[in-house]
């Protein structure tokens, strides 16, 4: 089943910062009770925006969340201390948003994951800054990996993130990150792909279309979950209907039931 | 006489043989190599950059007009004369420590460099001492500073702070940039200027030199 992390509880958001400002309650749970009515299967929780506020800003949220929360949460922070507080208030196994291979922020990281039970997500950024080539894609995605399991981090508990990169800079930038999902999926068949998927259409126009093509295309090379708005109809009923065709909705039961219910329109 | 504005509309519409074939037959006409890129091939980057800044041209169309002007300025070259080709102000840019996003840094730098400006491009990654010493080795007038993440946008003020602890404040003007980057937050680090994109960057940085 394809994964929606729900990106929405974001303190860079303004109506987010505004409601976490003002410690309004009742506007997030009605923005997390939306996002889990859509079918996002994780509410991502990032309280990083009011600098110097995040440790209270993501209790105050995590607090908030949980008791309309049937879904586990994305903890979204750099910071371990915030992490270790955030993963002692959830009550469901919660993933972790994110590591990457920049020094600082992987030693950081590795002390804070070692033994614990959670979904990473793992993004392929190491000091050199962003990938260049699929190859360097499926390279650090492999020594995360490996680091991961090593601190008892199952594969199948992994959410490698790309980096999918502005194709208005280059022409191959779409075709070097699905060359990298294949590759990587056909290295590790029990990792999954997610990550952020408008920065595909950066600097160009009409970019909602471009971001729900490359998210069918992004699906048959192997991504399987990704960050995403779930309250954005179209790209929804995209990943639904590419999740149908690729043979994974037994008789088409779950389209049909989208169409029924109007969250699937031509 | 040349006429600059058939220029214009090669570059606009990222038509490299045209452009080529004007400046070469500007050159057969004996117009100065100065004045083509100055009246020919700079004012039109700079129009390139409003389109750009009005959502009428995208960074593909940008990229390729850079590349068609590029390859312009290297047959005029050869007969620029010492110091004739840039305007003579120096202009630092780079990324943030901790931050290691280059994208829309370097079509910044792409389009100041096409508007004629002498630019230092120190990459990502850079410590406030770094771009100290880096503002007093190129003797700087203009210091751009990219983030492109709300976890390293702190680090835009401790630069603008060395900056000042250093002394050098008063002779650098600091623009900044990037997504999650605003005018308020230019304000309250005490920076001279805000630049949603490449193209109000490089107008920005004109102003700041006039």
């Amino acid at each position: 089943m394809f994964e929606v992390i729900g990106e929405r509880i974001n303190t860079s958001r303004k109506l987010v910062q505004a409601a976490v400002a003002e410690r309004d309650a009742e506007y997030i749970i009605n923005d997390v009770k939306k996002q889990q009515k859509v079918g996002a299967s994780f509410i991502d929780v990032n309280a990083g925006a009011r600098i110097g506020h995040e440790e209270e800003d993501m209790r105050w949220l995590l607090d908030t969340i949980q008791p309309f929360c049937a879904i586990p949460l994305a903890l979204d922070s750099p910071d371990p201390a915030v992490l270790e507080m955030a993963f002692s208030m959830v009550d469901q196994t919660p993933m972790v948003n994110s590591i990457s291979l920049e020094k600082e922020r992987f030693d950081a990281m590795m002390p804070f994951l070692d033994g614990k039970e959670c979904k990473i997500i793992a993004l392929c950024m190491d000091d050199a800054g962003m990938p260049e080539s699929s190859k360097d894609i499926l390279g650090r995605a492999k020594n995360l990996i490996k680091e991961l399991n090593g601190v008892g981090i199952i594969t199948a508990n992994i959410y490698v993130d790309p980096l999918v990169q502005p194709i208005s800079t280059n022409s191959n930038k779409g075709i070097m990150v699905l060359d990298a999902v294949r590759a990587i999926k056909a290295e590790f068949p029990e990792v999954h792909i997610t990550g952020g998927l408008s920065n595909i259409s950066y600097g160009l126009p009409q970019r909602h279309i471009i971001n729900r093509t490359f998210v069918a295309l992004m699906m048959d090379a192997g991504m399987d979950s990704a960050i995403i708005d779930p309250l954005d109809k179209k790209i929804m009923a995209t990943i639904q209907t590419a999740d149908m065709l690729l043979g994974n909705d037994q008789f088409c039961m779950e389209y049909l039931k989208g169409v029924r219910s109007g969250t699937i329109e031509s | 006489m040349t006429d600059f504005n058939a220029m214009t509309d090669a570059l606009v519409s990222c038509d490299a043989p045209t452009l080529t074939n004007l400046v070469n037959d500007a050159l057969a006409a004996d117009t100065p190599a100065q004045d083509i890129l100055n009246k020919g091939l700079i004012a039109s980057m700079d129009i390139v950059g409003e389109k750009m800044e009005s959502g009428d041209m995208f960074i593909p169309e940008v990229l390729m007009a850079a590349q068609a002007m590029g390859s312009c300025v290297e047959i005029l070259k050869p007969l620029l004369g010492e110091g004739e080709g840039a305007s003579g102000a120096s202009v630092l840019i780079g990324t943030v420590k901790g931050d290691l996003h280059d994208i829309g840094k370097n079509l910044v730098a792409m389009m100041m460099e096409s508007a004629g400006l002498e630019i230092h491009n120190l990459g990502v990654d850079i410590a406030p001492e770094d771009f100290v010493a880096e503002i007093k080795k190129k003797k700087a007038q203009i210091v751009c500073l990219s983030a492109l993440l709300t976890t390293t946008m702190p680090a835009m003020k401790q630069t603008v702070d060395a900056i000042v602890e250093s002394g050098l404040r008063d002779q650098v003007k600091i623009m900044v940039g990037g997504a999650p980057v605003t005018q308020a937050f230019a304000d309250e680090i005490g920076a001279d200027g805000f630049a949603a994109d490449a193209g109000s960057a490089s107008k920005m940085v004109k102003s700041f030199i006039n």
